[in-house]
């Protein structure tokens, strides 16, 4: 029988409640927080009080999307090995902001990286282009954070369409959002990153306790050249047929990296195989990862919501002691989601049959409820508790992304482009209104992404910020030789190219899609054709990086060379604020208008 | 901004300028070289030497001991002794212009 409530049909109570408590918690805590400090200047003032400790974790509260917390696993799951790269390099690309952007970008005192471009090359007009970039990567970071909230709810309320989750998630905090609910406060921030380290650790060790612990859930899957698992010990259900096999999933150069080249083998003929995929394999295999490395550690380092926090560091040292506690606080966090993945391929094997948001993505909210059995109401409050981890990952990105975005739509473009003249009255209207339209935007974006994997669109957010704004910062801090001509040709042509080829990515993979979206999007078929021809170009497209990371530097270079008369004149002055320690009191205001700037 | 700087300020000086961002990007280079190695040299690894990245460490493949577990504090020591001296190099340049 069907009645409106239907959808409530097998809902656990347990996993119900902890998720609605996160989510009305994080709301209740942003507004409490937003009606205290009243305008984004009291934030960043009050914020420069900030410690190094609360700033550590609320850089890496909003740093751990729907990608980490669910992604992750799902992705180890399906792909193995070569999954292990996104979370090891998530962590670790916070070395290269550490190690070359961190400490100038705060002691030149720019918020956002469009103020950054502003103040480094004197050029409003430069400020435009550079904020085109925030909204680029802004929307390939926030699909999957829908996929994520759309999954999750799909998850608790069996019955329910993964769309209608997207469009509810999506409502509500883009709402939030838009009443000024949610203002990146430090606090908020901070507590959603202890929610996802103890909603993801607590139940890996009950599940470790009661299953096997990593390195044995490991032993189980048999690696090459073994004759059998060195641990047998450990309980596993049959593989199905869609599942990769143990020897593919436990080594290197998997699945995941050998896809073109196996779809390439497969439109041979039967004969021609073996001899296609001896030669290409593992070569293709190396540059795509490679290609994936290059992307995941650049892009960390131009993630335009993440540079803005470092402004609430008081000076250049507390920016790098910061930028390390980060590393620290995200790399513990990180171990933790690829043992899902483990354990779920070893006792939850049926994900990998289900499709979309039935899929191996939603491998950290079921497999806690294995313990039901054992130990009945514990599975469903281990599984609540999951949930409310995720609920605080994607609300958390999905907000500071929002924020990112708006403040950009509502100051930049409304505010210096269409309507200079404009009143406060007016902006905070311009606000609201570019809120309710980005979160619309994302929403109709994220209804679509259904067939693509979380962590490996979050991936291509972190390539086209690999190909525009870290060759930006990176080459604007360290070469007083650049120019605005230079830097705004390779960032455009390195980030477009990088855009264009994901885009082109995924609109192939979701014509393969067996579902709606295949349907939808089954023009782009011919793509796919294309491909199985060309295995290198898929790589290159779907990994675009490798080439564009240097086409972007390079351009930056040659431009910049031909420009040379541009440079700005008081660039030795710039270099000196950028490099000299803070106590020889260099410090100059580059970059008019904080207050507005600051993204409300 | 005057571009003349009186001759006797050092801050304002090319050669500051130049010494200053040539020690701290020979740091960085330095610790970014170790971090490269490392991360580059895995996959290398992982192509000629299979077997050898196979091996079973304690059920983990050493493969996947490095990359999933490992890694992280590699890094981290990585960035604690940059830091430590950066700001000795951050230190140093402050005394050297007061004096």
């Amino acid at each position: 029988m069907t009645t409106p409530l239907a959808f409530l049909n097998g809902v656990d109570p347990w996993i119900f409640a902890f998720s609605f408590v996160t989510m009305a918690a994080t709301l209740g805590m942003g507004f409490w927080s937003a009606r205290r400090s009243k305008t984004a200047s009291d934030f960043f003032v009050a914020g420069r009080s900030v410690s190094v400790g609360w700033n550590a974790s609320a850089i890496s509260g909003e740093y751990l999307s729907a990608a980490s917390f669910m992604g992750v696993a799902g992705m180890v799951m399906s792909s193995g090995y070569d999954a292990l790269w996104y979370p090891v390099c998530y962590a670790c690309g916070y070395l290269f902001l550490l190690l070359f952007i961190a400490g100038p970008l705060r002691r030149f005192g720019a918020y956002t990286i469009p103020d950054f471009a502003e103040g480094r090359f004197d050029s409003p007009l430069f400020r435009k282009i550079a904020v085109c970039f925030v909204l680029f990567i802004g929307f390939f970071y926030t699909m999957p954070q829908m996929k994520g909230a759309g999954t999750t709810l799909a998850y608790i309320f069996p019955g329910l369409p993964y769309w209608v989750g997207v469009v509810l998630i999506g409502a509500v905090i883009t709402l939030n959002v838009a009443l000024g609910g949610m203002k990146g406060i430090t606090l908020v921030q901070a507590v959603q990153y202890w929610i996802k380290a103890f909603a993801i650790s607590v139940p890996v060790f009950v599940l470790m306790a009661v299953f096997g612990f990593y390195n044995g859930q490991i032993g189980a899957n048999v690696a090459p050249g073994e004759a059998a698992a060195p641990s047998a010990a450990v309980a596993r259900q049959p593989l199905v047929a869609k599942a990769p096999q143990d020897t593919a999933w436990i080594a290197p150069f998997g699945p995941l990296t050998t896809k073109a080249v196996n779809a390439a083998a497969a439109a041979l003929p039967a004969e021609e195989r073996a001899a296609f995929l001896a030669e290409h394999q593992k070569p293709y295999s190396l540059l795509y990862t490679y290609s994936l490395i290059i992307a995941l550690v650049c892009g960390t380092a131009g993630l335009p919501h993440i540079l803005v926090r470092f402004y609430t560091n008081p000076n250049g040292v507390a920016a790098k002691r910061t930028t390390m506690w980060v590393m620290i606080l995200i790399g513990i966090f990180y171990v933790f989601p690829p043992i899902f993945g483990v354990i779920g391929r070893n006792l939850l094997p049926e994900l990998y049959s289900g499709v979309g948001a039935k899929g191996t993505d939603k491998v950290v909210l079921e497999l806690p409820t294995l313990l039901a059995g054992k130990f009945g109401v514990l599975g469903s409050i281990l599984s609540g508790i999951t949930c409310a981890g995720a609920f605080a990952a994607f609300m958390s990105t999905f907000s500071g992304l929002l924020v990112s975005m708006t403040g950009a739509l509502a100051h930049d473009v409304y505010g210096r482009m269409l309507r200079p003249q404009s009143n406060q009255a007016e902006r905070l209207f311009a606000f609201k209104v570019a809120a309710v339209l980005i979160g619309g935007v994302a929403v109709g974006l994220g209804c679509f992404v259904e067939p693509l994997e979380i962590n490996f669109m979050v991936g291509q957010a972190f390539a086209i910020a690999a190909a525009s704004y870290f060759p930006l910062l990176f080459m604007s801090v360290w070469w007083r030789g650049m120019t605005m001509k230079g830097a705004a040709t390779g960032m455009l042509t390195g980030g477009l190219c990088a855009l264009g080829a994901a885009t082109l990515t995924n609109l192939g993979t979701l014509a393969l899609d067996k579902g709606p979206m295949g349907k939808i999007f089954a023009g782009f078929a011919p793509l796919n054709a294309f491909w199985a021809h060309h295995p290198l170009l898929r790589i290159l497209c779907e990994q675009p990086a490798i080439w564009s990371v240097p086409l972007a530097i390079g351009l930056m270079v040659i431009v910049s060379k031909a420009t040379a008369a541009h440079v700005p004149g008081d660039i030795r002055m710039k270099m000196l604020v950028l490099h000299a320690p803070e106590d020889l009191g260099l410090k100059r205001e580059y970059i008019q208008e904080h207050q507005a700037g600051a993204g409300h | 901004m005057s571009s003349t700087p009186p001759p006797q300020d050092t801050v304002h000086s090319e050669d500051f300028l130049r010494l200053l961002m040539r020690r701290q990007l020979k740091l960085s280079v330095a610790c970014a070289a170790a971090f490269l190695v490392v991360l580059f040299g895995l996959p290398i690894a992982n192509y000629v030497a299979p077997q050898l990245m196979a091996t079973r460490v304690a059920g983990f493949t050493l493969s996947w001991l490095i990359l999933g577990v490992l890694f992280f504090p590699a890094v981290w020591v990585i960035s604690w002794f940059f830091i430590r001296r950066s700001i000795a190099l951050e230190q140093d340049e402050v005394k050297s212009v007061k004096r």
